[in-house]
């Protein structure tokens, strides 16, 4: 049952008094095992969702770190069959994290749409991001979903004004991804005070649980993120600690260090202080 | 499907050409898209507005450009009558600026101060640059890195004229990567920056808008020939990058069912060596840049680069519009090498002393055949859409000749 799986994770988040860690990686980079290391790192130290990179060539709405990410997994030969094979690889041990395909619309476009998500629900992938699918252009989608409860995700961002709401909400599930600024993955710096009422309009539209993402970073910021929404998003900090291993460190260097960062995230994401 | 008689209702309200158009954009720049076509929609009706672009074309652009019989040109191939529409007379030199006068003064209408588009020859960053420093605004221009180095006339004029240049690292720093690149910058700058973008693709209502202003060459070219011949062309050809000259030629045509339109894409080494930018005669359907359209793309739907000696038709889509007239089979469209472009571009040099683009010298290079198949009592005309200036340097490196 993937959306239960999706519901579960945020459920028990809130059952914990927290918001949920979901954490962002580009599959294959800088190759397949390294990913599926990383994945039972980010689970092991208490990510509650993982979002799963798929590459793309062209990835209009990502910055530089991630845009490198997608470049080293291309050039290891990465295609979105070996992302759906690693999905599998991962859901052979773990049977509760909601894994999130997040990637562009172009090579699932290709596979074709049904095709697609027949692979990906038996991969045990539990629901997509497709940045360049807005409302409007995911019917096909959302039809291709609908035998296999995969979540369509959608994303909510600074633009999206009241009215605007409804239609992202209309035929959503899953969860909403707030993007907490305007601007590429990595860039900007959100600040919570901001975003707290786009981030509520959103949860009272949708009725679905909230995640805040783009420019998260620090435990800090997680922290201040947290008491805002009902999840949040860390990529850029991941993909770049990632990133190290094309200056030389090896894998076991990086798998550590993404453990711990997942730790140092994780215990700031507590609602009820904990950690102040 | 019968589709005649309904090739001038596309787009349809989800801004789709048949199967193809739409509006594949991030979250963040739908309610842009959105209020930019209740803009144009109001632009449309206002005939202010309308009064303005007629002014600056004529006194700024110095339109209309003139309907030019090639005469020698016609002899040297001896079928039907060749006619340039000389849109390389325009101000800076080619088509694109028909384009960036419409968006600009969009950009005006909706406040915005800021104005950013990509380029590949930099052609439309010239425009974009000229039609900025006219009106005062901030224009930001994205440009392939790989493009800076090779156009670098174009790259020193835009600087004169004011613009900012972001060379583009990403990807290959080619025109695709600039787009990506003036994309990112949008939803970054959304409250400030409107997006200009330089042809008939992207998102809706960018096919659209763009054509329309485009339209003015075949409106143009249908008049001029009417007084001329006292008849339509029986066929009008365009090179095709994204395709935004050649819609403008062939839109003002599409219902006229008798007049073939055929557009050229480029070639490259050849579509079977894999390096060429003809993304309809070697592509498939995919989304790229905000619409669905054909693409080249490997098995994975991985966006391969193009390849062509000119680069502004150095770019692996197509405007959606196209991919909808070509499946539909109202428009025809033929391939150019490299090798047959730059020997088009001097045979046009030597007949007619008219030094063309490389990129409509690729459909300079089709015409003969299309001009024989036809017989000398049929009429062709071709858009000879930019001039060649800004080619003679790379022109003479491709032919061995040290300046
Ligand atoms: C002279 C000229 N012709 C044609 C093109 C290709 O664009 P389009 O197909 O949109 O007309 C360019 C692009 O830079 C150009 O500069």
């Amino acid at each position: 049952m993937p959306v239960s799986r999706i519901s579960a994770a945020f459920d028990k988040a809130r059952s914990d008094g927290r918001s949920a860690l979901v954490s962002y990686v580009m599959a294959g980079d800088p190759d397949l095992e390294t990913s599926y290391q990383v994945l039972n790192a980010l689970v092991d130290n208490g990510a509650d969702v993982i979002e799963l990179g798929a590459p793309f060539t062209d990835p209009m709405a990502d910055g530089p770190s991630i845009q490198r990410a997608g470049q080293r997994s291309l050039k290891a030969g990465t295609t979105l069959k070996d992302v759906l094979a690693l999905a599998k690889r991962f859901r052979e041990t773990n049977q509760t994290t909601p894994l999130i395909l997040m990637g562009y619309a172009n090579p699932v476009h290709l596979m074709g749409y049904e095709t697609f998500a027949g692979a990906a629900s038996d991969a045990g992938i539990d629901g997509t991001i497709i940045v360049d699918l807005p409302p409007e252009e995911d019917m096909p989608l959302r039809e291709a979903y609908a035998p296999y409860e995969l979540a369509v995700i959608r994303l909510a961002t600074p633009t999206t004004h009241e009215a605007r709401m409804k239609t992202v909400a209309d035929g959503a599930s899953g969860f909403l991804y707030y993007v907490s600024v305007t601007g590429v993955t990595g860039a900007k710096k959100p600040v919570a005070s901001d975003i707290a009422p786009g981030v509520q309009s959103a949860q009272r539209i949708s009725g679905l649980p909230v995640c805040v993402g783009f420019g998260i970073k620090t435990g800090e910021q997680a922290r201040e993120m947290a008491a805002i929404s009902d999840g949040v998003v860390v990529g850029s900090a991941f993909v770049d600690i990632i990133s190290e291993m094309e200056q030389g460190k090896s894998r076991e260097e990086i798998v550590e260090s993404v453990a711990r960062l997942t730790r140092e995230l994780s215990s700031g994401l507590n609602r009820n202080g904990g950690v102040a | 499907m019968d589709l005649r008689n309904t090739w001038d209702k596309w787009p349809d309200a989800n801004g789709r050409f048949g199967e193809f158009g739409g509006r594949y954009v991030a979250e963040t720049l739908m309610p842009l898209i959105l209020d930019l076509e209740k803009e144009y929609r109001a632009a449309q009706k206002d005939p202010e507005f309308q009064a303005q672009m007629d002014d600056l074309w004529k006194h700024y652009v110095g339109r209309p450009s003139p309907l030019y019989f090639a005469e020698r040109l016609t002899d040297h191939f001896g079928g039907a009558k060749i006619y340039f529409k000389r849109d390389e007379l325009n101000h800076t030199g080619a088509h694109k600026i028909n384009n960036c006068l419409g968006q600009v003064l969009l950009a005006m209408r909706m406040g915005k101060k800021r104005i950013i588009a990509e380029t590949g020859a930099g052609q439309h960053g010239v425009a974009t640059a000229t039609v900025c420093a006219r009106f005062g605004l901030q224009c930001v221009v994205f440009m392939g890195a790989t493009d800076v180095e090779r156009q670098k006339p174009n790259v020193f004029r835009m600087r004169l004229l004011g613009a900012e240049i972001v060379p583009v690292e990403s990807g290959t720093g080619t025109l695709k990567d600039a787009m990506n690149e003036a994309l990112r910058d949008w939803v970054t700058n959304v409250d400030d920056t409107f997006y200009c973008i330089g042809t008939a693709a992207g998102p809706h209502p960018y096919p659209e808008l763009v054509r329309d202003f485009q339209s003015i060459i075949g409106r143009e070219a249908k008049e001029q020939m009417l007084e001329r011949e006292g008849r339509l062309p029986d066929a009008v050809m365009a090179c095709i990058g994204g395709g935004s000259n050649a819609i403008g030629l062939f839109h003002p045509f599409v219902e006229d069912e008798g007049v073939r339109l055929i557009g050229v894409e480029a070639s490259g080494h050849g579509v079977e060596t894999g390096m060429h930018a003809a993304a309809l005669n070697g592509g498939k359907p995919g989304i790229l840049h905000g619409n669905r359209t054909y693409l080249l793309q490997d098995d994975d739907g991985q966006i391969i680069d193009a390849h062509s000696i000119s680069a502004g038709l150095d770019y692996p889509g197509i405007g959606p519009e196209h991919a909808f007239l070509r499946d539909s089979g109202r428009a025809e469209y033929l391939t150019c090498t490299d090798d047959e472009a730059l020997e088009a571009f001097q045979l046009c040099t030597r007949l007619e002393g008219i030094i063309p683009a490389l990129e409509p010298s690729h459909a300079l290079a089709r015409i003969g055949e299309v001009a024989k198949e036809m017989g000398p009592d049929q009429i062709i005309i071709m858009n000879l859409c930019g001039r060649g200036d800004k080619d003679i340097f790379s022109v003479a490196g491709h032919l061995g000749i040290d300046m």
